[in-house]
């Protein structure tokens, strides 16, 4: 059975902060990021032998547009012991979400025409500013990030895209945009800031998908 | 006479403005008077005006805010300018705050303690501090905003009058100052203070795991390369013990403040266990109040709760460690936001975020005015 988790608590807001990262990997692009506005219920079931599994209400926002907003269920499953597996997540929207072909479009062409490869760091820069030609861009990282951060979370963890540190465009022959990421990913629970090498790949009828991705070892003295 | 005519005459009935030598000042005065030719002093001592704009422009092309009044709140500031309107908003009000400095961090900075005070001896206090994790710059850009707050607002009855009628209330901004220089000229992410080890690598330790409060155990690392390591012992930090020392020997202080960011959370004790404190149902009371003042304001959602369950177990934590040496009114605010920016939250929100913070603050320093203990 499952139990009402209070929405004040470090668990429901981990399990909210995965889940959204995972939907936002899904849906996002360029042109679209997905934020959580709010978490409006959680639950949690102790399933033995297997894991804990998460029943959460969220609703999320479109970081573009704050005024659109989309509810969601998402359930969650965190797997039990060492075995490395990422949480299965699951979700379903209530509603639709805001069409962004144009931006999409936009950006895609933009980018094709480039005669030299895109190149560019620290994104946001120290005092948060980010160059309005740069934030799809950013957008895409952000996207990416909730690959990365699904595939690594666990009942411990709560990620988020702190910074890009490097980004550049990689020229390919075929349809898609490429792009070598290195970002910075904190992590609330243990207050680390992990740097960590991400290959994106982005078409706008393909979605993103990230075919690489490693952590780095972190800078030892600052 | 040598009179210099800074609006030369231009026809009958046209006033003129005339800049006069000292000398001359009786002279011109007779013969004007004896003309029956009205006259009114538009500049006492143009000397003085010019020394003052002189001194204007060196500061101008130093980038140094001349007071309080033009310093902007809405953009992030070196050390050097934080410290330096410190020291601005003391000389604008010699009978409100004083500058006190308690202690001197690791690289030998001083640690600065701004106190608001209407008089009295040892009055009860109320205690505030940001930046204690150096990358957390909306809480040291609040802080400066709040001195000014303080000032702006002492005489003024939805301010913070009533409270300084009775208490004091002392604030430190800068609270690891090794650290701010190092974001902002090393490592923008860095957290910790810049203390060394013999036989590690690693540099600093988390001030917010190194007070004695649970001090070592669960919630902190014993890892020097780690966020949160606790360090060698408990106030091995100047940081810290300066705080320590001066919380001891103040001896007054009923309401303590540790403001970081980011999460959008109001904590209060405790970290380091899931026992709960004895006084928790008021303080998830005074909590609800508080951040419902702070929503009031921009919307801004806030969760509220005790540390251990509301993000993580935390032990050798600033609040649990004042909360046991029996300051009742123990919060730690983590202000915006919830990740899309983060610690780099961009600098048109620092005044919002001062401004509403400033709300919770309120209920929680009315609260310890109106419940003495």
């Amino acid at each position: 059975a499952a139990m009402e988790v209070p929405l004040s608590h470090g668990l429901a807001s981990r399990a909210a902060a995965l889940a959204t990262g995972y939907l936002c990997y899904r849906r996002g692009s360029p042109g679209r990021g997905l934020a959580l506005r709010s978490l409006r219920r959680a639950r949690r079931q102790d399933i033995d032998d297997v894991g804990h599994k998460y029943y959460l209400e969220l609703e999320l926002e479109d970081v573009l547009d704050k005024d659109s907003t989309v509810n969601c269920t998402a359930e969650v499953l965190y797997h039990l012991g060492n075995k490395n597996i990422p949480p299965d997540v699951q979700f379903t929207l209530d509603g639709e979400l805001k069409n962004t072909d144009e931006a999409d479009n936009i950006f895609y062409n933009r980018i094709k025409s480039l005669e030299k490869e895109l190149v560019a760091e620290n994104i946001p820069d120290s005092h948060g500013n980010v160059p309005p030609e740069m934030e799809p861009i950013r957008l895409l990282a952000w996207v990416a990030s909730g690959y990365v951060i699904w595939q690594n979370s666990t009942e411990n963890t709560k990620f988020q895209l702190a910074q890009i540190k490097h980004v550049k465009q990689v020229k390919r022959s075929d349809e898609y945009l490429e792009f070598d990421y290195m970002i910075l990913l904190h992590d609330m629970v243990s207050q680390e800031i992990i740097p960590w090498q991400m290959t994106v790949l982005w078409h706008p009828q393909h979605g993103v998908q990230v075919t690489q991705d490693s952590r780095q070892p972190k800078h030892v003295s600052g | 006479l040598q009179l210099d005519f800074w609006l030369a005459p231009r026809g009958l009935g046209q006033p003129v403005d005339i800049r006069v030598p000292f000398p001359s000042l009786q002279s011109l005065k007779a013969h004007l008077e004896s003309n029956g030719i009205s006259y009114s002093i538009m500049i006492e001592d143009v000397q003085t005006l010019v020394d003052h704009e002189q001194m204007e422009m060196l500061r101008g092309r130093r980038g140094l805010p001349l007071s309080t009044n033009t310093f902007d709140y809405a953009t992030y500031h070196s050390l050097d300018e934080i410290y330096a309107f410190m020291d601005l908003l003391v000389a604008e009000n010699p009978n409100l705050v004083s500058k006190l400095e308690i202690g001197r961090s690791t690289e030998d900075r001083p640690l600065y303690v701004l106190k608001f005070s209407k008089g009295g001896t040892n009055r009860p206090a109320i205690w505030i501090d940001t930046g204690i994790h150096s990358r957390e710059w909306v809480t040291q850009a609040s802080g400066v905003w709040f001195a000014k707050k303080i000032v702006q607002d002492h005489e003024n009855n939805e301010g913070v009058a009533s409270i300084l009628d009775k208490m004091d209330i002392f604030l430190e901004i800068v609270t690891n100052p090794d650290g701010f220089v190092f974001t902002q000229t090393r490592n923008r992410m860095w957290r910790k203070t810049r203390s060394r080890r013999p036989g590690s690598v690693c540099i600093g330790v988390d001030p917010n795991r190194n007070w004695d409060a649970g001090f070592g155990g669960p919630g902190s690392s014993g890892n020097a390369c780690s966020e949160t390591y606790h360090g060698p012992y408990a106030n091995s930090e100047p940081e810290v013990k300066s705080i320590v020392d001066f919380v001891k020997s103040h001896g007054n202080i009923k309401a303590f403040i540790s403001i970081h960011s980011y999460s959008q959370l109001l904590l209060y004790p405790y970290g380091y266990t899931t026992t709960p404190v004895p006084d928790e149902k008021e303080l998830h009371e005074i909590s609800e109040k508080a951040v419902a003042a702070l929503s009031s304001l921009y919307g801004t959602n806030y969760k509220y709760g005790s540390i251990i369950t509301t993000i993580y177990r935390a032990s050798g934590g600033t609040i649990d460690w004042t909360y046991n040496q029996g300051i009742k009114y123990s919060f730690t605010f983590e202000l915006r936001d919830t990740g899309r920016y983060g610690f780099l939250l961009p600098a048109k929100e620092i005044v919002p975020t001062a401004q509403e913070t400033w709300l919770a603050l309120k209920v929680i320093m009315q609260h310890t005015l109106d419940h003495p203990y």
